[in-house]
């Protein structure tokens, strides 16, 4: 039983906020659910794809689940993308012209920005696309209010014909908190598509006159913020600041300053300038306190009030209360007093790549060629730029690893003549963006060698499924890419593409010395499941026999986690050098069996012992 | 505890466990009809990173994060991760600590030290510490996977609620989804209850 889904009206659960944004949807009568995968929003799919009423997918990237969503708003029905900060910029071509169109069924847009950066290559405050794209925004503070304002986020859609933005952050994503779950769902009746092309085919001259109405739109919704309830005064005995606030901040604010009056914007786009106007004057400063970006502040100030923020808060990162306090505590001028105690200085923990991981592999290949740039792209291979491998040069967007590195192909320096440029890429990141680049780069005659590293699954979110599992987002069998022939019908020549078992490194190291050194462009495509998810078989764990490990330390080039240092020895050799020799050991609980350490023993000090099961079972019959 | 809320930190290394500690917790806070809130920094934790659950009940709870200096309970899944997280801890608050090591890979390379006596750091700084070895315990009722529910066990003296109550969350839980698992989880339970007793003792001078 799912707490989500079996939930009874009127009773109470521990929900995250994406499970709450999932139920939410589903009592709303939403009928298509539609989003690629990115920490924090990740889980709100998921959790939609238990309601069996509504259909939802894994798009293939964010611009194709908005796209989904307008198609579905269009047919009539109530619909919901969901994705990460950085999907809005992906997806942002779509919205940007729809929402001057406007929608027929509820259309809302489920944006998580990772403030504070726990997942993510940049920080991003998502309420400028509301700004930029003439939609309304929603601010949930924790798990209950994103249940509520889902199901308000569809009402405000269709009553003013406009996609809704619910901006959710890391913080009510995945902060679990007391909802109380009011109904079932409400089925709405679907009219299908009503053709009309001066509205829904946008060409300059049906878009054109769809301006003055988007602008007579923002007026109504600024109307429809001024009255909202969803923008509520907690009112406070200590005037000495008054803060406006939305979001998570909310809730630090209150936890930190409990006397203080607080405005707390729920429906924060358009602001409820007149509102504001009058909470200021009930107090002697007003603060903002919002989550990143100073905009709020920037408005208010425009429409003539003395206001403070961002000149006494960051303007990056989370607004905890060990932030907010000493700030606040300084404008006041009363004294703060810091925990003396100091933070141990520690070793760092940083993530690691799993044991038997199949990118384990191609990172011990680059690590040992020389005269490589290697550009990256997002997913866990990122982390090949970290230790041991040090393998990585480049990483910023979905898809960029292809066409940056046809760029640094075209735009060799001088230090780059002898340098082979390779790009690195998981498939469900070339099949979001990667594609494109790679077409881009065949047209135009570049020469790059890429190393697309298929381990069926969208794996830094959790092994989730994409074209080239085989599976849906319901764990149903679906058609499956063939990135070979991809690639050929892309035009790269078929000897230049090159299938490779990623745990035979001798294999896997030679394949990449050969394709870096041709003169036109090749695919390399390993072919090894995640090890975290179902695809991956575990083998029995190996061990090192201690009398015959001679110190080399190949193993441990490998990264495995498996794999750790059990002894150092300094040696001298005859010439009089010395030399660190470095004994392995490998963890039994962690080793799965993948025998790529074994590659590099060549001593054969690492062997599979017999299991022990078999030897009883030699006693039984003997 | 003094404004009738209660912060618990749990700390440990992704895959532990940690998050379905927090969990427990928190729904045992809950079934004494407090208001709680929990929150964890994961992600990319999974791939052996640090990972911290907050878990923060009482009548009415606003931010969902533990403060420095603001937690009354912090339960260490491993030793270095319990001194990593201690200036969490109120000066009144107790470590729970399993004397787990796991040195990170960075550490195999020799690029940094594990700390030699992570709980004799612990107890110096005057803290009340306990510390036992929750994988020996999990390893004597037969499952690694058992280290989890001594771990709550040992701190269930410490909450507001009778320790039966985190109990029962947890092995009604196990009764509904993995039967067979109920019994031996009620053990551990009681395993870690026991050993959580037992107060660590600084090995260095009193300063």
């Amino acid at each position: 039983m799912n707490a989500v889904v079996h939930a009874k009206a009127e009773s109470r659960h521990l929900l995250s906020g994406n499970e709450a944004v999932a139920r939410a949807a589903w009592e709303a009568g939403v009928r298509v659910a539609a989003a690629y995968p990115g920490t924090p929003a990740t889980e709100i799919l998921e959790n939609i794809a238990l309601y069996p009423d509504v259909y939802s997918e894994w798009s293939v990237n964010e611009k194709v689940a908005v796209e989904v969503a307008i198609g579905a708003s269009l047919a009539g029905s109530r619909a919901l993308a969901a994705m990460k900060h950085v999907g809005m910029n992906v997806a942002s071509d779509a919205f940007m012209t729809q929402s001057l169109a406007g929608v027929v069924g509820g259309l809302v847009i489920v944006v998580a920005d990772d403030v504070g950066l726990s997942s993510s290559q940049n920080e991003q405050d998502s309420r400028y696309w509301g700004r930029f794209g003439h939609m309304p925004i929603l601010e949930p503070a924790d798990s209950q209010e994103a249940y509520e304002m889902v199901k308000r986020a569809f009402d405000l859609s269709e009553a003013h014909e406009t996609p809704v933005i619910v901006r959710m952050t890391t913080r009510v994503c995945h902060v679990k908190a007391m909802v109380v779950v009011e109904s079932g769902r409400i089925e709405r009746q679907v009219p299908g598509f009503q053709k009309n092309p001066q509205r829904w085919v946008m060409t300059p001259a049906n878009a054109k006159p769809r301006l003055p109405l988007m602008h007579q739109r923002d007026r109504a919704l600024r109307e429809a913020s001024e009255t909202s309830d969803l923008n509520t005064l907690s009112s406070g005995g200590d005037r000495r600041i008054g803060f406006v606030t939305s979001g998570p901040p909310f809730m630090h604010v209150r936890e930190t300053f409990p006397n203080a009056p607080v405005l707390k914007l729920g429906f924060s786009h358009p602001a409820p300038l007149d509102k504001i106007r009058a909470f200021a004057a009930q107090v002697d400063t007003l603060v903002v306190v919002e989550e990143t970006e100073p905009l709020l502040e920037t408005e208010i100030r425009a429409a003539g009030l003395e206001v403070r923020g961002k000149d006494v808060l960051p303007r990056f990162g989370e607004l905890a209360p060990s932030v907010l306090r000493p700030a606040i505590k300084a404008l006041l001028g009363e004294p703060h007093e810091v925990a003396a105690r100091a933070q141990a200085g520690l070793f760092p923990r940083p993530p690691t790549m799993c044991a038997s991981c199949p990118h384990l592999g191609p990172y011990f290949a680059l690590s040992h060629i020389r005269n490589l740039n290697i550009v990256g792209d997002i997913g866990c291979y990122t982390l090949g730029a970290g230790h041991p491998w040090n393998a990585l040069d480049t990483c910023i967007s979905m898809g960029a690893s292809l066409s940056m590195a046809h760029g640094m192909d075209k735009g060799r320096g001088e230090s780059d003549e002898k340098k082979s440029i390779v790009a690195v890429i998981g498939d469900s990141t070339f099949l979001h963006m990667g594609m494109q680049g790679l077409l881009n780069m065949i047209y135009n005659r570049g020469n790059v060698t890429v190393l697309l590293l298929d381990n069926r699954s969208v794996g830094m979110t959790g092994g989730q499924e994409n074209p080239g599992t085989g599976q849906d987002l319901h764990g149903l069998p679906a058609p499956r890419v063939d990135f070979a022939k991809l690639a050929e019908a892309l035009g790269i020549r078929p000897e230049r593409i090159r299938t490779v078992d990623p745990y035979e490194l001798p294999t896997m190291v030679k394949l990449v010395r050969e394709e870096t050194k041709m003169e036109e462009p090749s695919v390399i495509i390993t072919n090894r499941p995640c090890s975290l998810t179902d695809r991956f078989e575990r083998l029995r764990a190996y061990t090192v026999l201690d009398d015959q490990c001679t110190g080399c330390g190949n193993c441990i080039d490998l990264g495995c986690p498996a794999i750790s240092v059990a002894r150092r020895e300094t040696v001298t050799a005859k010439s009089g050098k010395t030399k660190e020799l470095v004994f392995a050991r490998i963890d039994p609980n962690t080793c799965t069996g993948c025998h790529m350490c074994v590659e590099t023993c060549a001593p054969d000090a690492i062997v599979q012992p017999e299991p022990q099961n078999r030897v009883i079972r030699i006693h039984a019959h003997g | 505890m003094g404004d009738g809320i209660t912060n618990i930190l749990v700390v440990g290394i992704g895959g532990q466990g940690v998050m379905t500690a927090a969990e427990m917790l928190a729904r045992a806070a809950i079934s004494q009809g407090y208001d709680v809130k929990k929150t964890e920094v994961a992600g990319m934790a999974q791939r052996g990173g640090v990972v911290s659950s907050h878990v923060r009940f009482g009548p009415k709870v606003y931010s969902p994060q533990i403060d420095a200096g603001e937690a009354d309970l912090l339960i260490g899944f491993e030793a270095a991760e319990a001194l990593r997280w201690l200036p969490h801890l109120r000066p009144t608050g107790v470590a729970m600590v399993n004397t787990l090591r796991i040195a990170p890979p960075v550490v195999s390379a020799g690029l940094y030290d594990y700390p030699a006596d992570p709980i004799g750091e612990l107890t110096a700084t005057g803290i009340e510490v306990h510390a036992f070895d929750a994988g020996a315990l999990a390893e004597q009722l037969g499952n690694a996977k058992l280290v989890n529910t001594i771990m709550l066990g040992a701190i269930s003296d410490c909450l507001p609620f009778p320790a039966e109550v985190l109990k029962a969350c947890i092995v009604e839980g196990f009764r509904a989804y993995k039967p067979k698992l109920a019994d031996v989880n009620a053990q551990a339970f009681e395993a870690g209850r026991e050993a959580g007793h037992i107060k660590a003792v600084s090995q260095r001078p009193a300063a």
